[in-house]
């Protein structure tokens, strides 16, 4: 009984694992650059709710477009006003410049918000449900479906809608979908935002769950590589699959081996994937 | 021999600041002779062989423990600096083999989670390692301008030892067989170049100086601890005095670093606060204006003039 309990927790954590990764995922898949900001990023939409709700009493759920559109506003004018600069730079290049501008986001932020993790603690929280020896936390659940239908959403925005396909087009060739007469810069600008909103999203729903702290982008950056790697880049059920799996393994890793070794257990997972299988459990050939 | 010449040089002008008693001076000399063992340990696979390592940490860490664990033993202290570099040298060997089969992003992410797993291995080690409380080195018995001195030294001395292994790569077959590999890779290897066993030995090259240096810096300061050796600012660091200095150049990553030391150092003293945007201030501006390094830029303008002239 005690093993489902376990497999409850880590898909719950999973869900929002999937959430935290999709967009930076995406926009390495499309735009070949990684995102050191996207932590940053998570953290800020965290922020944006705790403010939301000790201020003006809004819950964490419903700010979750406002938090994702700020933070895409941001993301979007980050990267038309800067990354664009470099897009076609090599990997160090790009890599140092996202480095860069989290530092200075970062510490922005330690200045701003203090370095102290904060707590948002519900007035009224949902409880929790118990069934055949299984409990799970109620506002948990909650946020891990939010997490799973905004990802979901995105996975039919880029099926469905003419902006999806025409980012899907630049995924697979950039040269290809520029002759079809896909404005690549939009684009590649459109497609940052996403990750933003995504990240300002996922924070906001992370807000009830963890402590809130600039000290933790690194943590949810590395959550990231490692969704990324594991489930496949730069595809939505590549998150989805990435994401389940690191909490399914993380939640049997720390009941097993003791969970200070979590961290070491993911990353070794990482390499040992960028080694065996560079395209995820869900890529394709060539798309690595 | 006109690159014998400046090392020469170099070394004897360096080596005179040695002689002055002022202890503030002697802490940023250290730093330096640090700084340029870094960035010309990660020049050899960064820039002359074109992978983005972000292990330089992983090293620097694992050679500031390895010395350390030893000297922890009763070991003494040079038994700990050797055994430091050989340690970081055959681990890079080891990793190298598996990870530089990846390129690009995947190599960088690889290289990355290297430093991090390493530092929780030692931090969750207690019994070898201390955890998070750290290591206490054993101190020395001399007066305290004397330590100064003797440390800034023989950072110095590591610092002359990897610019003369460096001039010998850059001038020789290996660093020829680098600068293929950075080139095209696929091309070197259908020229017959070996380029499994080169861009391995890159990658130990680069960890066998900084491991050493770890481990100097261990001593320095009598104290390490994981978030301190293993910190993610020893990767950057270097990587952005070599970009400052010029990719792949002999004595750019020297001069890279002394610009950064130059840059932090004042940096600190005036906006203590907020040091690490003003750092990420210089490193965006760094990209976007000066991509190619100072050296290379000064060149262009240079050029620029005299084609104005003539």
């Amino acid at each position: 009984m005690i093993y489902l309990q376990i497999l409850a927790n880590g898909l719950a954590l999973g869900g929002l694992y999937a959430c935290i990764a999709v967009g930076f995922s995406l926009v390495w898949g499309v735009l070949n650059v990684i995102n050191l900001l996207h932590g940053s990023m998570i953290v800020l939409g965290s922020y944006i709710a705790l403010f939301a709700y000790t201020t003006f009493g809004i819950h964490p759920f419903l700010t979750v477009p406002i938090a994702g559109g700020i933070v895409f506003a941001l993301t979007y004018a980050l990267q038309r006003g800067i990354i664009n600069r470099v897009i076609a730079a090599p990997v160090l290049m790009t890599l140092t410049l996202t480095f860069g501008l989290d530092l200075i986001f970062n510490n922005a932020m330690l200045t701003a918000f203090k370095a102290d993790y904060r707590k948002l603690i519900l007035e009224n929280p949902l409880g929790s449900w118990s069934f055949s020896g299984v409990t799970l936390p109620v506002d948990r659940i909650a946020a891990m479906a939010l997490a799973m239908l905004l990802t979901l959403m995105l996975f039919r925005l880029l099926k469905d809608s003419r902006i999806g396909r025409a980012i899907v087009a630049v995924r697979m060739d950039r040269d290809a979908a520029a002759l079809m007469g896909v404005d690549v810069m939009k684009i590649n600008a459109i497609t940052f935002g996403i990750g933003g909103f995504m990240a300002g999203a996922a924070g906001c729903l992370l807000s009830i769950i963890f402590p809130i702290s600039p000290l933790n982008s690194t943590v949810y950056l590395g959550k990231s590589f490692v969704v990324c790697v594991l489930g496949g880049l730069g595809s939505v059920p590549g998150a989805i699959v990435g994401g389940l799996a690191l909490g399914i393994i993380e939640s049997f890793g720390a009941f097993f081996l003791g969970p200070e070794h979590a961290v070491t257990l993911a990353f070794s997972l990482l390499i040992v994937f960028l080694i065996v299988r560079p395209t995820g459990l869900l890529g394709k050939k060539g798309y690595e | 021999m006109r690159d014998w010449l400046i090392l020469g040089v170099g070394t004897l002008l360096f080596g005179l600041l040695a002689l002055s008693g002022d202890t503030y001076l002697l802490r940023l000399g250290t730093m330096l002779a640090m700084y340029a063992v870094l960035a010309m340990s990660w020049n050899f696979i960064g820039g002359m062989t074109g992978y983005p390592s972000f292990a330089t940490a992983a090293f620097f860490g694992l050679g500031a423990y390895t010395s350390a664990i030893l000297q922890a033993a009763q070991m003494p202290m040079a038994v700990g600096w050797a055994a430091a570099g050989l340690v970081a040298g055959g681990f890079a060997l080891l990793i190298g083999l598996p990870i530089l089969r990846l390129k690009g992003h995947y190599f960088a992410i690889a290289s990355l989670s290297i430093g991090e797993i390493l530092r929780e291995v030692v931090n969750t080690s207690e019994e070898i390692t201390g955890g998070g409380m750290g290591m206490n080195l054993p101190l020395l018995r001399l007066p305290p301008e004397v330590q100064a001195q003797a440390f800034y030294l023989c950072m110095l001395g590591l610092a002359v030892l990897t610019t003369a292994v460096a001039i010998l790569v850059h001038h020789g077959r290996l660093g020829f067989a680098f600068r293929c590999i950075e080139q095209n890779e696929d091309a070197a290897t259908v020229l017959g170049v070996d380029t499994r066993t080169f861009k391995t030995a890159a990658f130990g090259l680069s960890a066998v100086f900084s491991g050493v240096a770890g481990a100097i810096y261990g001593n320095w300061v009598h104290y390490i601890e994981p978030l301190d050796v293993f910190d993610i600012m020893h990767s950057v660091k270097p990587l952005v005095m070599v970009l400052l200095g010029g990719l792949g150049t002999l004595f750019g990553p020297i001069f890279g670093a002394i610009v950064f030391l130059a840059l932090e150092e004042a940096v600190w003293r005036n906006f203590l606060g907020v040091h690490a945007a003003v750092l990420g201030v210089l490193i965006v501006a760094m990209v976007l204006f000066l991509p190619r390094g100072l050296a290379t830029s000064f060149e262009q303008i240079a050029r620029r003039f005299r084609g104005k002239a003539a």
